[in-house]
């Protein structure tokens, strides 16, 4: 089984210096799009391949990149993120891919930068990351002097400066148009859209905005190919994920898999099952702005088509397992603190109807809470979806909400009769 | 008052921008890394310096977490308090320390060693639970660690 984006990453030990790293195959993929490939040539390579974006919402990376407006009279300059803010609680991927192997990113925005020919790249990385910031700036240092960043790249007339912006704080500063408000130094607050960030992003040119694990499969497209990236999945889906698992089970931990690989085989085989007096409840399956999935959905292959048919999502594929012995409603209570602490305020129904849920919740969960509350929150379910929220914050706060309040019903009932937490002594 | 080193990296820091109001939140780290935390006096001096009004420096400080707008110990303490850290016990953690320090979440110790703080996520989940103090990340936490790592900040 192939393991393109973790192959060189060995933990506890060092990443790949530049010298390291060129050693085993490292920028021949940049050498060979900056002068061999045409930006065109690369997002058609791209576009073919099918890559989904990696950050969660598995949107089509080539064609994000074909909104670009490109040519002698676009405007200029334009500009490439890389979103490495990961503050989706449950989430480690990206920490692992900076911290064992920077060049891989670095080299993935060199070629991705020249496809939209984007002179100004940032890395938007959350301040707690302090080795991965550390190993980035080292390596982008090695970079600048081998000549792969800074002007006329590999002869090829084309200029690239990475930029590295360490965050202040805020859950936030994922959504790329708050990324761009935080970028310019203002509150991060989602903005309009459209217009789109490939028309006008970040100081109001074309930006765009990749996720770290969509970024690092860059440099193994240009070597290997469309047709093989596709073969990697299970599913046709195309590559493989870092599938991570935390919560009680014997082995937490992160696996690059082929796309698609079953939620069973995560959990039991990679993850080791279940510690031992423990029992599964239920698993958010990427991130906490998914729908909770069950042990009937263990068979489910977890690419984003496949997951999203059973009515959850793929997300960042970082899963979060609900045991026997941990309450189901302190376990979404906290869920819905974060959202309610996160929201960044700026519209309604977000920033009031996130803090009601939290404190219905808490109420239920203290064993005051009333039947009612129960409509209460499924109406904020539907309540809080888009179109009537400014952007995806509130709508992903409620998507473990109705599914824990369809699948845990009865856990919520007990709270309410029997006025207290049964799982509190 | 900015102190000259404040102001230069607060300058150089706005010089690689189209226009110096993109640095607010540089400068606000910059100055936190001086002082620990950003008065109300730093945040009219930033305004003057990047010619922007105390009123939008102020609202950027105080949305973000990670700018203090209140003093801080020497060292800060962050217990991730998400998802994965509740269900593998991060209550008892604080617990523990709360005890062991004398303070709660929010607070600092009289001698102003410590202050401790709650945090979302810190990407340690499959090493639950997770803290923070100052710049380093210490994982699969217990009263013993916690006793042993806490001795080597003063």
């Amino acid at each position: 089984m192939e393991k393109p984006l973790t192959k060189y990453i060995t933990p506890g030990s060092p990443p790949p210096d530049l010298k390291e790293y060129s050693r085993i195959g490292g920028y021949a993929s940049a050498h060979k799009a900056l002068k061999e490939m045409s930006p065109a040539e690369i997002t058609s390579l791209v576009k073919a391949s099918n890559l989904l974006g990696r950050g969660g919402a598995g949107f089509p990376t080539g064609l994000k990149w074909s909104f670009v407006p490109m040519g002698e009279n676009s405007p200029k300059p334009k500009y490439l993120i890389c979103n490495a803010d990961e503050m989706e609680p449950g989430t480690f991927k990206d920490r692992y891919l900076m911290e064992g192997n920077p060049h891989q990113l670095i080299e993935g925005m060199i070629i991705s930068s020249y496809a939209i020919q984007a002179e100004k790249a940032y890395i938007f990385i959350r301040w707690a990351y302090k080795k991965a910031e550390k190993e980035l700036r080292k390596a982008l240092a090695e970079a600048y002097a081998a000549g792969y960043l800074g002007k006329n790249i590999l002869g090829s007339g084309f200029d690239l400066d990475i930029y590295i912006h360490s965050s202040a704080g805020r859950y936030i500063c994922g959504e790329e148009t708050a990324l761009f408000n935080s970028l310019e130094g203002k509150r991060a607050i989602p903005r309009t859209k459209p217009p789109f960030a490939a028309i006008s992003g970040l100081f109001g040119k074309p930006t765009i905005v990749n996720n770290v694990e969509t970024l690092v499969w860059i440099p193994h497209i240009i070597e290997r190919g469309a047709e093989w990236f596709k073969n990697l999945s299970m599913t046709g889906a195309g590559g493989t994920k870092l599938y991570g698992v935390s919560g009680r089970v014997k082995n937490p931990g992160l696996w690059e898999l082929p796309l698609g690989t079953t939620l069973r085989e995560v959990i039991e085989e990679h993850a080791g099952g279940m510690l031992d007096g423990y029992k599964f409840r239920g698993v958010i399956p990427g991130g906490i702005s998914t729908d909770f999935m069950l042990e009937k959905h263990m068979d489910v292959n977890m690419d984003f088509s496949n997951v999203g048919a059973v009515g959850s999502r793929l997300g960042t594929g970082t899963m979060i397992i609900l045991d026997d012995k941990t309450c189901p409603v302190a376990f979404i209570h906290n869920i819905e603190k974060f959202f309610a602490l996160e929201s960044c305020g700026w519209c309604t129904p977000c920033r009031e109807g996130l803090a009601w849920v939290e404190k219905l919740l808490a109420s239920i969960e203290e064993g005051t809470g009333k039947m009612e509350y129960l409509d209460i929150l499924k109406f904020h379910t539907k309540y809080l979806c888009f179109g009537n929220t400014f952007c995806a914050h509130a709508p992903g706060a409620a998507e473990p909400l109705q599914s824990g309040l369809e699948y845990f019903h009865d856990d919520f009932v007990q709270h309410i009769n029997g006025k207290k937490c049964p799982w509190r002594s | 008052m900015l102190t000259d080193i404040e102001k230069k990296e607060i300058m150089e820091e706005a010089g690689q921008y189209p226009y110096p109001a993109v640095a607010c939140i540089d400068a606000l780290k910059i100055v936190q890394h001086h002082r620990g935390w950003v008065s109300d006096d730093s945040v009219k001096d930033i305004a003057q310096l990047l010619e922007i009004s105390n009123e939008d420096v102020d609202g950027v400080a105080t949305f973000y977490s990670r700018i203090y707008r209140k003093p801080v110990g020497r060292n800060v303490i962050l217990i991730c308090d998400s998802i994965s850290c509740m269900i593998m016990g991060y209550e008892s953690m604080y617990e523990y320390i709360s005890l062991k320090l004398g303070i709660h979440f929010g607070e600092t110790t009289n001698d102003g060693r410590f202050t401790l703080l709650p945090n979302s996520c810190l990407g340690d989940c499959d090493h639950a639970p997770a803290m923070m103090v100052n710049n380093d990340h210490y994982n699969k936490l217990t009263f013993e660690k916690i006793d042993e790592l806490l001795s080597n900040y003063k």
